[in-house]
C-alpha cells in the first residue's frame, strides 16, 4: 500500500486514491482538426516508461481532487506530487 | 510426566503450575511457560510427525520459528481446528488437544511410510512425469490420488466461530525482533524521542537470549543477559511512546514501510474470553523500520539427517535452558561452528553424556598456553578438558534408528588418516552455522549481497527507509549486537524525526560498520575472534554415501533430487526449486534454502552468488484467513445499499436482486406465484392501469454553474443548449473513443441547473467522468458537480391511470397541455417537495416523483393508497426490463458492451448536430466506427413462439454454422412478453439493419433456433401511449 502525498490534502494511503494514467496527454483543443493518426495516438498511445513516469492520480475518498505525480516506475517510490495545471517539475528539483 | 527428562531446576518454565495436554489422544503433563514441542520431548516424546512425501518418521529439529518437521493441528472444538502449526511455537495451556499430521492410521504406524520404500521411483519431478497419461485417467485416478495425499493438515469445515481485529497503527520507528538487537534499537530509538514500536514473533521477547544459561550467560553492557534484558523490557513496558507487541510476527514488508504484523492473542490461552479478538492484524506504517529478526541455525546435509533426536544444536539449547528439558541422554554434535561447543558443555554439565563433537573444520592445535588463541581453538580446548572427544576435519556418513536415532558414524574427510567410528547416541545436534533472517529486508526489495567472509546474503543498498541491525546482518556476537541496535535505534530516530523530512521516500541510510567492542565478555572465547565458521551445502561423502541427505526437511528434498534435477537440465535456481520443490514448504525453506543453493552451485561449479537466491516473499510464517478477513465476512463484506422505500418492498413480499451493491425489488409475487407468473401479471397490470416501481437506485448528479450548459454540450453528445428550463432529454454520454459509456434523462431545472440521471451501477464513473474533464480539460468552466443519488427517493407511476392516481396528492395540473412528455417541474407531493418529471421508462404516459429521500416511504404509500381504486400494482426490476424492451429502449452494459457506437445502438438522432465538439464526436468518424457491418441492434422474433432466446446466444446466418464460422452476433435481451403473447429479443448483429425481414438463427439448448430480424419497438410503435 503506497503512501501518496495530495498536494491538497497531504500523505493518504493508497485505497484513497485511484490512478489515472498518464500525466500531460493534453486533450486537443479542436479534435476535429487532428488526423486519424493524431486522434488515435491520443485515445491509445501512452508511454511504458522504466524509470520516472508522470502520472495521474484522483483523491477520489477525500477531496477529489485530480493531481499529478512523478513515480519511478522501478521502485514505486514517488518523486513529487503536484497540482493539475502545473508543469511537471525536474526530478532533481523535486527531492 | 518423565521427571528423568526435565532439570532438577532452572528454565523459563513455572514448576509449580502443570498443564494436563493432549497429542494423539494420549494425556500428558508439562508446565506453564512449555511449548507442545518442549512439553512432548520431556515426556520422551520423539517422534511427532511424518515427512510429507516420504512419510519418514520426524522428530523436533528446530526449537522456533524455523521448525520444519512437527507441523500439529491443534482442536479447541468442531469449528476451531487449526492446522500447521509449528509444535515449537505452540504455548502449552490446560487442555490442549492437538495430534500429528500426515500419518494414517497413527504416527507410529503410517501406511503411507510405503512411499519411502516407494522413494527410488518417486524421484524430483515425479509429479510432472508420472500421471500424463494416459489423458482420461487425470480426472478418474491421478487428480483425487493426488487430491487426496497432498496438502498438510487439513481445514475444518464449518465456518470460524472467532473474531478478528484489524488495526492501523503509525510510529517513528518500527522495530521488528525483541533479541539484544531490537530491544537495544527500540530503547535508543524511544530515548531520542521518537515513538517506538517493537513487535516480536514469541510469546515474551528476548530472543536469543532466552535460550542462555543465566547461571553462565555472557553479559551485554557490563551486565549478564537476563538482568539486561529484565532491565530493558522494564524500561520500554515504562515508556509512553513505546508499545510492545508480543507473539505479534512481522510477516510483510509491503511498499513505503507498511508492513504487515499478526499477533495472535488467544491461542496461548486455556479459556479465551469470547469479546477479545482471537488474531489483531496490524498495518504499521512506520516512517523508519529497524530489522532485527535475528538469524536461523543451518542444519548440516549428511546422510540419515532427518531421524528423529537429529536437531539443531541451537534448538537443544534452547530446550535445556529455557524449558528445562533433556533432548537426549547420550549426544553427539556434527559442526561447522563454535556455537556448538557451548551447546556440548551446557549439555554435559545438565548430565547428558556426550559422546563426541565433529567439527568439520581443519583446526590445528592451539598455540601453548592458550594466548593467542583464536575462538574455535579456545572452545575445542574446553570441550577437551570437560572431557569432550573433538574430531577435527570430520563428516558423517550415516545414522541408524527407525523411530529415533540410535548411532551416527564419523568419519574423517576423504584422504585423511582415521577409520570411521560409529557412536552410540540418541541425540545428533548440527550446526552448520547461522542463516542471517533477511525475508523482510528482501521482501522491501532491498538488495542483499553475498559476504564472502560470512558465507552469507547480507542485507545490501536499502529500497525503503529501513536498517538492519545485530544477528540478521551478521552481527551475531551478543555485546556486539546489542550495540549495533542501539547505534540503528538511535539513527533511525534521528531520520524520522528529521524536520526537513517529507513522506517515507528513501534515502539510502549509510551502513554503519558493525561495532568493535571492547574485550569484556566473560568467557574468554566468547571474546576472542572466531575461526571462519559455518557450512553450505552437502557435506563430503553426503551424496554417495548411502541414505538419504535431506536438504527440504518439509517437502522431503534430498541431495540426489537436487542432483536428478540438473541432470535433467535444470540450471535456474528458480526452476529447481519448482521442480523439486525445495523450498517450496509452508516453512519456506527457513533451514534448507542456503544448503540447497550450495549444492546446486557446487554441482553447477559455480559461485553462490552466480546461482542467485530465490524470491523472499510475504507471508514470513503462514497467515490465518482470518486474520486477512478482519470484520468483512457476512453481512460486513459487503456494503450493502438499500433505497428508502426498501422496508416497505420487503413488506410487500418482494424478492430481492443484486445490483452491484443495491438490493432492488425484482418482482412481487402474490400466493404461490413464481416469476414469470408475476411479471406477466405485473406487465399487464401497467400497461392496463398503473404500476408503482422504486427508481431510487438511479445514479443523480446536480450539475449547477453558470457554464453548466456548455459543460453539458462539451460532454454528452445532446444539443442541450436548445433544451428549456423545465423540459427533460434522454442524454447519451460517449468516452472519446466513441463508444456508448452511460445514458440517462436529464432534466434541466433552471437556465444553470441541470438534474442528470444515470444507469444505476454508472453514476460513481459518470462523476469521475465529469471531474476529470472539468478538473483538468476544462478547469476554466464555473460548474459543480453534485452526487445527489441518495438525496432523493425516485418513485415511478407509469400507466395509462398515472395521472388519475397522482392528481390529488400534488399541487399542479397534471394536464398533457401543461405537463407534456419530457416536462420537468418543480412542486410539492403531499405537502413534499418534489422534482416532478414526465418521463417514461415503460412506454406509457408516466411520471417520475423525485422527493428528498427521508419523505420516499411515506410519499410512495401515500401514492399506493391513491392509487388502489385504479389497481396500482407494485412492480420490479424484471417486469422493468420486460416493459422497456417491448418499447426497445436499450440498457447501457446490457445491450450495448463497451465497442457500441450511438448509431450501432440506434441512438444517432440523440446527437447534437451542429455542436462544434462533444467527448467522442472525433471518433465517430474514425474509419473503423463508420465502417459497414457494424453489429447494429435490431430486434428478433422467433419463429416458434413457444421459444425464448437465450440472452448472450450467439446469432448465425445459417443453421448449423459452428466456429471457424464468425457468428453474426448475439443475443442481448430476451424475454416473454405477457403483453403481446410472444417472446421478444434485441440482439447486436452484424449489418442488422440491412436484415429486417430476415431469417437468422440463434443457438439453443435444444437446436438452433430460426428467428426474424424485426425492428426494436414491438410495442405502440407510434408512441401514441406515451404522449397521452
Ligand atoms: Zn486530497
Amino acid at each position: 500500500m503506497l503512501l501518496i502525498n495530495c498536494p491538497w490534502c497531504g500523505e493518504r494511503p493508497e485505497p484513497e486514491f485511484v490512478h489515472g494514467g498518464q500525466a500531460h496527454v493534453a486533450r486537443p483543443t479542436d479534435p476535429s482538426a487532428t488526423d486519424a493518426q493524431q486522434w488515435a495516438e491520443f485515445l491509445y498511445l501512452r508511454d511504458n516508461t522504466r524509470g520516472v513516469y508522470a502520472e495521474r492520480w484522483r483523491h477520489s475518498h477525500g477531496c477529489g481532487r485530480f493531481f499529478n505525480a512523478l513515480r519511478d516506475t522501478t521502485t514505486d517510490h514517488f518523486i513529487a506530487t503536484y497540482k493539475a495545471g502545473e508543469p511537471r517539475p525536474a526530478p532533481e528539483a523535486a527531492r | 510426566m518423565n521427571e528423568g527428562l526435565r532439570t532438577h531446576s532452572g528454565g523459563r518454565i513455572d514448576r509449580s503450575q502443570p498443564l494436563r495436554f493432549s497429542f494423539d489422544g494420549r494425556s500428558y503433563t508439562g508446565f506453564a511457560g512449555d511449548t507442545l514441542a518442549s512439553a512432548l520431548l520431556a515426556n520422551g516424546v520423539h517422534l511427532l510427525g511424518r515427512s510429507f512425501k516420504y512419510h519418514r518418521p520426524r522428530g523436533l529439529l528446530g526449537a522456533g520459528v524455523e521448525e520444519p518437521n512437527a507441523l500439529v493441528t491443534v482442536r479447541r472444538d468442531a469449528a476451531r481446528i487449526t492446522p500447521n502449526l509449528r509444535a515449537t511455537q505452540v504455548e502449552l495451556y490446560e487442555g490442549l488437544d492437538a495430534c500429528s499430521q500426515n500419518r494414517w492410521p497413527s504416527l507410529a504406524f503410517d501406511l503411507g511410510a510405503v512411499n519411502d520404500l516407494l522413494a527410488p521411483f518417486i524421484p524430483a519431478g515425479f509429479y510432472y512425469k508420472t500421471f500424463m497419461w494416459p489423458r482420461s485417467a487425470w480426472h478418474r485416478l491421478y487428480e483425487p490420488r493426488i487430491r487426496a495425499s497432498a496438502g498438510l493438515g487439513r481445514s475444518p469445515t464449518l465456518a470460524d466461530p472467532d473474531h478478528y481485529a484489524p488495526r492501523h497503527a503509525h510510529c517513528d520507528v518500527l522495530v521488528v525482533g525483541a533479541g539484544p538487537a531490537g530491544l537495544a534499537a527500540a530503547q535508543a530509538a524511544a530515548t531520542a524521542g521518537a515513538r517506538v514500536v517493537l513487535c516480536d514473533e514469541q510469546n515474551e521477547p528476548g530472543g536469543s537470549l532466552l535460550a542462555d544459561d543465566p547461571r553462565h550467560a555472557p553479559l551485554v553492557d557490563g551486565q549478564p543477559g537476563p538482568s539486561w534484558q529484565a532491565g530493558m523490557l522494564a524500561s520500554l513496558a515504562a515508556h509512553p511512546r513505546v508499545t510492545v507487541l508480543a507473539r505479534a510476527t512481522a510477516y510483510a514488508f509491503f511498499p513505503h514501510n507498511l508492513l504487515g504484523i499478526n499477533q495472535r492473542l488467544t491461542d496461548h490461552l486455556a479459556r479465551p474470553r469470547k469479546d477479545t479478538p482471537r488474531e489483531r492484524q496490524w498495518l504499521v506504517r512506520a516512517r523508519e523500520v529497524v530489522l532485527a529478526t535475528g538469524a536461523i541455525e543451518r542444519p548440516l546435509v549428511f546422510p540419515g539427517n532427518d531421524r528423529p533426536g537429529v536437531m539443531l544444536a541451537g534448538a537443544a539449547r534452547t530446550l535445556l535452558n529455557r524449558y528445562g528439558v533433556l533432548p537426549g541422554t547420550r549426544a553427539v554434535l556434527v559442526t561447522a561452528d563454535d556455537s556448538a561447543y557451548e551447546a556440548a558443555i551446557e549439555l554435559q554439565r545438565a548430565g547428558v553424556f556426550v559422546a563426541a563433537i565433529a567439527d568439520t573444520r581443519a583446526i590445528s592445535d592451539p598455540p601453548p598456553g592458550v594466548a593467542g588463541a583464536n575462538a574455535t581453538q579456545l572452545w575445542m580446548h574446553a570441550a577437551q578438558r570437560a572431557g569432550i572427544p573433538v574430531l577435527t576435519h570430520a563428516t558423517v556418513t550415516g545414522t541408524t534408528g527407525r523411530r529415533r536415532v540410535n548411532s551416527v558414524t564419523l568419519a574423517r574427510h576423504s584422504g585423511l588418516a582415521g577409520s570411521s567410528v560409529t557412536h552410540p547416541c540418541d541425540l545428533v545436534l548440527m550446526s552448520g552455522g547461522f542463516t542471517p533472517s533477511v525475508h523482510l529486508y528482501s521482501q522491501s526489495r532491498s538488495k542483499l549481497t553475498w559476504s564472502e567472509s560470512q558465507q552469507a546474503f547480507l542485507p545490501g543498498a536499502p529500497a525503503e527507509r529501513v536498517r538492519c541491525a545485530g544477528a540478521c546482518r551478521g552481527v551475531a556476537d551478543l555485546a556486539a549486537a546489542a550495540s549495533d541496535g542501539a547505534a540503528a535505534g538511535a539513527a533511525a530516530a534521528q531520520a524520522a524525526l528529521d524536520p526537513a523530512r517529507i513522506g517515507v521516500q528513501p534515502r539510502a541510510p549509510a551502513t554503519p560498520p558493525p561495532p568493535v567492542l571492547p574485550p569484556h565478555a566473560n568467557h574468554a572465547a566468547h571474546a576472542a575472534t572466531p575461526q571462519a565458521g559455518g557450512f553450505i551445502g552437502a557435506l563430503p561423502r553426503a551424496g554417495t554415501a548411502r541414505g538419504r541427505a535431506f536438504v527440504d526437511w518439509q517437502n522431503d528434498v534430498t541431495v540426489k533430487d537436487l542432483a536428478l534435477a540438473m541432470r535433467e537440465g535444470f540450471r535456474s535456481i528458480e526452476h529447481i526449486k519448482r521442480y523439486t520443490t525445495t523450498g517450496m514448504a509452508t516453512d519456506q525453506g527457513k533451514t534448507s534454502n542456503l544448503n540447497a543453493l550450495a549444492v546446486v552451485a557446487r554441482a553447477q561449479g559455480r559461485a553462490i552468488p552466480e546461482v542467485g537466491f530465490t524470491t523472499f516473499r510475504m507471508p514470513y510464517t503462514p497467515v490465518s484467513f482470518g486474520s486477512f478477513a478482519g470484520p468483512a465476512r457476512g453481512a460486513l463484506f459487503d456494503p450493502v445499499r438499500t433505497t428508502p422505500m426498501h422496508d416497505w418492498a420487503a413488506a410487500q413480499g418482494a424478492v430481492f436482486e443484486d445490483v452491484g451493491l443495491w438490493k432492488r425489488a425484482r418482482y412481487f409475487p402474490l400466493d404461490g406465484e413464481d416469476m414469470h407468473a408475476a411479471v406477466a401479471r405485473e406487465c399487464k397490470a401497467v400497461r392496463a392501469g398503473c404500476g408503482l416501481f422504486d427508481a431510487s437506485t438511479l445514479g443523480k448528479i446536480e450539475v449547477v454553474g453558470r457554464d453548466a450548459v456548455e459543460f453539458m454540450n462539451r460532454l454528452y453528445v445532446n444539443n442541450w443548449s436548445s433544451l428549456a428550463a423545465g423540459r427533460c432529454r434522454y442524454g447519451i454520454l460517449l468516452r472519446d473513443d466513441g463508444y456508448v459509456y452511460d445514458d440517462g434523462v436529464v432534466a434541466r431545472m433552471a437556465p444553470d441547473v441541470f438534474h442528470v440521471t444515470t444507469t444505476t451501477g454508472g453514476a460513481p464513473r459518470v462523476l469521475a467522468l465529469m471531474e476529470d474533464y472539468l478538473q483538468t480539460e476544462w478547469p476554466q468552466l464555473s460548474v459543480w458537480l453534485t452526487s445527489t443519488t441518495e438525496q432523493w427517493a425516485v418513485i415511478a407511476v407509469q400507466g395509462p391511470k398515472a395521472r388519475e392516481v397522482l392528481a390529488p396528492l400534488v399541487d399542479m395540473d397534471l394536464g398533457a397541455a401543461v405537463l407534456p412528455h419530457m416536462s420537468a417541474v418543480t412542486g410539492s407531493i403531499c405537502g413534499v417537495p418534489m422534482r416532478l418529471f414526465r418521463v417514461s421508462f415503460t412506454g406509457e404516459l408516466g411520471f417520475e416523483v423525485n422527493v428528498p429521500a427521508d419523505y420516499g416511504p411515506a410519499v410512495l404509500q401515500a401514492i399506493h393508497a391513491s392509487g388502489q381504486p385504479h389497481g396500482i400494482t407494485a412492480y420490479g426490476t424484471e417486469t422493468m426490463h420486460v416493459l422497456r424492451a417491448e418499447k426497445g429502449y436499450v440498457i447501457v452494459g446490457q445491450d450495448t458492451d463497451g465497442t457500441v457506437t450511438p448509431d450501432d445502438a440506434g441512438l444517432s438522432w440523440a446527437i447534437g448536430k451542429n455542436k462544434p465538439d462533444f467527448v467522442g464526436k472525433r471518433s465517430l468518424s474514425r474509419a473503423a466506427l463508420v465502417a459497414p457491418h457494424r453489429r447494429q441492434l435490431v430486434g428478433l422474433r422467433t419463429r416458434d413462439p413457444a421459444v425464448v432466446l437465450e440472452e448472450g446466444a450467439q446469432v448465425m446466418e445459417r443453421a448449423g454454422a459452428r466456429p471457424p464460422t464468425r457468428p453474426l452476433g448475439h443475443v442481448t435481451s430476451s424475454y416473454h412478453s405477457a403483453v403481446l403473447g410472444h417472446p421478444i429479443a434485441l440482439a447486436l448483429v452484424a449489418g442488422g439493419r440491412d436484415r429486417m425481414g430476415k431469417t437468422l438463427y440463434v443457438a439453443g439448448a435444444r437446436g438452433d433456433v430460426e428467428v426474424e430480424v424485426t425492428g426494436t419497438v414491438f410495442y405502440d410503435p407510434t408512441g401514441a401511449r406515451l404522449n397521452g
